[in-house]
């Protein structure tokens, strides 16, 4: 089984836009600190400045930007144009990092689309041997795009490995607007694939997630509810099943942020986030028990820091071959206006809502 | 008094209509929460409703209001433009039902 999706678009990294560099992504946050409360305020305001981790608990791998699709709203700005991928050296060291480490209960691959890196198979196998959970930040659609994919469903079961999956609607307009053409009904084949082998079906224990993102520029509507929807639109229309839907709020970051201001809504929509920051999804956010790791061996406090290129606020830790524990607990996070992202509402984060 | 009727930075600031009146204003805002909280009938489904209303009493600001809320609660534009037809039906409707007093009054009064 193979299957093509309609890339109509390029990273911004391959159009050099001017947003392709972090930088000037982060001039543009910062910019107007009069109508936009600087995040460090509101930390300041609730005594939660500066941010600080509370343990290390989530060891979140970036394994390559290279990806099947060019989804509109990427925070990687991935694609199959991106050729930045982990080697395997790299990721010798992280095997030996999580051998020393025990605190880490969670190892989170993501990409790009994890899968494509080369060795993935060979990192998940050396994992799944020292017994840590693993998640898999999988697109779907990989796993119909060639023959060699096709049994992924069978290899991450093998490993138990737990599938998180984006799929912004379970309607096929509103998916492929924001992840291409195609890509509905490929993730709707990729979902029913897992299904087969156990995926999200009681009793199986292996685990499916999906996630949802707002196609536009908006903010996602309840967690719950919204689960609620899915799991009664995917069974009656697909008899697809799975178990928890993630709610994630897009940050401005990168490709989204391109969008957010060429579609004329950056203002809007920072003002949006700024009034709905929430003091309790501060406490809660996933920067403090994760740490995110780049695919050429830098350590950032999450994987939004990681494309902004703000590395850890440890000097002696800032990449994995001189991984200190000690420093890394005892830093300060970094923030900016994007974190804003993170606190909106119910909050965000890898696992969706936070509150 | 501006030069516009309507300006949209307003919608932003209805929360201070309970400035004049506190008392009342706090108790239509407290009503107004719990009608569109999750009940028999789901948030998602009284967001469409809002939205139809809204066209019915031509209000900018619910319109703009219900919009963002109900695409953002995954409704299609296809549903929510279904939805304001809905609202022009019953007012279109609402004139033309009328038509039968109209007819009475005519054939009453007509040789």
């Amino acid at each position: 089984m193979s299957e093509f999706i309609k890339i109509k678009l390029k990273s911004l990294k391959a159009n050099s836009n001017s947003l392709s560099k972090a930088a000037n992504q982060l001039i543009l946050l910062e910019q107007n600190p009069e109508e936009f409360t600087p995040f460090r305020t509101k930390l300041n305001e609730i005594n939660l400045n500066p941010l600080e981790p509370t343990a290390l608990e989530v060891f979140q791998i970036n394994l390559g930007k290279m990806c099947n699709q060019v989804c509109t709203h990427c925070h990687v700005d991935a694609g199959p144009d991106r050729k930045e991928i982990m080697t395997k050296e790299t990721m010798k060291i992280i095997v030996e990092i999580l051998k020393l480490n025990p605190n880490y209960k969670v190892v989170d691959m993501t990409g790009g689309a994890p899968e494509m890196n080369p060795n993935f198979r060979w990192f998940v196998e050396e994992i799944s041997a020292l017994g840590i959970q693993m998640y898999v930040r999988c697109n779907l659609t990989i796993i119909t795009a060639n023959k060699k994919y096709n049994d992924l469903p069978e290899f991450f079961k093998k490993h138990n490995v737990e599938v998180i999956s984006s799929l912004p609607s379970y309607s096929k307009d509103r998916t492929d607007k924001q992840r291409g053409d195609g890509v509905f009904e490929s993730s709707i084949k990729a979902l029913k694939m897992l299904n087969e082998v156990g995926y999200g079906k009681e009793g199986s224990g292996l685990t499916l997630n999906l996630v949802y993102n707002p196609a536009g520029a908006f903010l996602p509507p309840d967690q719950n509810a919204l689960e609620k929807e899915y799991k009664l639109a995917l069974e009656k229309d697909f008899g697809i099943a799975f178990n928890n839907l993630f709610a994630i709020t897009n940050l401005p970051v990168s490709r989204y942020l391109d969008y957010l201001v060429s579609s004329g809504n950056f203002e809007d929509y920072m003002s949006k986030l700024i009034d709905a920051f929430n003091p309790t999804a501060a406490l809660n956010v996933m920067c403090r028990n994760t740490i995110s790791i780049g695919w050429d061996g830098y350590i950032y406090d999450c994987d939004f820091n990681q494309m902004l290129e703000l590395k850890v606020a440890c000097r002696d830790s800032q990449h994995i071959s001189e991984y200190n524990s000690d420093s890394l607990l005892n830093r300060n996070i970094i923030v900016s206006n994007h974190c804003y992202g993170c606190t909106a509402g119910s909050g965000s984060s890898c696992g969706g809502a936070v509150v | 008094m501006d030069k516009n009727y309507y300006n949209s930075d307003d919608l932003k600031k209805f929360g201070n209509i309970v400035d004049f009146q506190k008392e009342m204003g706090e108790k239509f805002f407290g009503y107004y929460g719990e009608v569109f909280k999750e009940g028999a009938l789901t948030a998602r489904e009284k967001s469409l409703i809002a939205l139809a209303v809204s066209h019915a009493v031509q209000c900018p600001y619910c319109i703009d209001a219900y919009s963002s809320d109900a695409y953002e609660k995954g409704y299609s534009e296809a549903q929510m433009m279904e939805a304001v037809h809905v609202a022009a039906a019953i007012r279109g409707g609402a004139s033309l039902v009328h038509g039968v007093q109209m007819m009475n009054k005519v054939k009453k009064i007509s040789l």
